[in-house]
């Protein structure tokens, strides 16, 4: 499967750029025209990691987000990283439910919309250093028979 | 994001419009908490038939409504629920604490 577009955004940790950062990636992937339903899916995943990053990377002090996307005849991998405190126990943080701010009505369910919306998610963490999540969609609207 | 608030008989309605997600989360909350603060009633009806875009943050911000207006003994249900963000209503486990009913009318017989 060979790449046949890539664009990388970078942006700052502000809440009003959680709706900039799925739009661009929305308008990135409909080149090759995946279904609505698959934008939706690609739109959510982009909004919980850019959210986890502002809230929970930077927590809402001021820092730099960078997304990355990849994007093949049949699918997209999108990269969201953060150079903010990091993750100490990763798996618990992909607990269904599992919030670290309970006290701001978060859900807990970041990770778990983006591992059922994508088909792969990795995360890569460092304490102290910043995080990186990345997730990778087949678009099985549009794969080859 | 705007927050259409509206009675029908002893039930707040409250139309959330455009897309909820962590941005939009604060200023809804803010809206239906001080919303409730002056009503009468203890019961809402979430309408979601024109909210465009949602993330996990919704689910945050019903949560947060539903265990307030629980306290006071009060019921909450959500509305025209399109079936994108019924997968995440899903996954959430929400649908086991909270209704969700294909429209208004219905929800309110229900109250």
């Amino acid at each position: 499967m060979q790449p046949i577009n890539y664009m990388k955004l970078e942006f700052s940790s502000k809440s009003s750029n959680e709706g900039f950062a799925r739009v661009v990636a929305a308008a990135f992937v409909s080149q090759v025209d995946p279904t609505i339903e698959e934008m939706a899916d690609v739109k959510t995943a982009v909004s919980e990691a850019v959210t986890n990053a502002i809230i929970h990377g930077y927590e809402n002090t001021s820092g730099l987000v960078r997304m990355e996307c990849i994007l093949y005849n049949d699918g997209v991998e999108i990269t969201v990283e953060d150079e903010g405190q990091g993750i100490e126990d990763v798996n618990l943080a992909r607990q269904p439910m599992y919030t670290s701010k309970p006290e701001m009505e978060r859900s807990g369910m970041g990770f778990t919309v983006m591992e059922s919306f994508m088909d792969r998610v990795e995360v890569i963490s460092e304490v102290g250093k910043g995080t990186k999540v990345s997730m990778f969609k087949k678009f099985k609207s549009l794969a080859k028979e | 994001m705007k927050v259409k608030i509206s009675y029908k008989g002893n039930t707040l309605i409250a139309g959330i419009i455009g897309e909820l997600d962590h941005h939009s989360a604060e200023y809804v909350r803010e809206k239906i908490d001080s919303e409730l603060i002056k009503a009468t009633t203890k019961n809402v009806i979430f309408d979601f038939s024109k909210v465009t875009f949602m993330d996990s943050s919704g689910i945050g911000v019903i949560m947060g409504r539903f265990k307030n207006v629980s306290k006071l003994s009060g019921k909450l249900s959500v509305t025209n629920v399109n079936p994108q963000l019924m997968r995440i209503f899903e996954m959430s486990g929400l649908l086991k604490v909270i209704p969700v009913y294909d429209n208004i009318d219905i929800a309110i017989n229900k109250m």
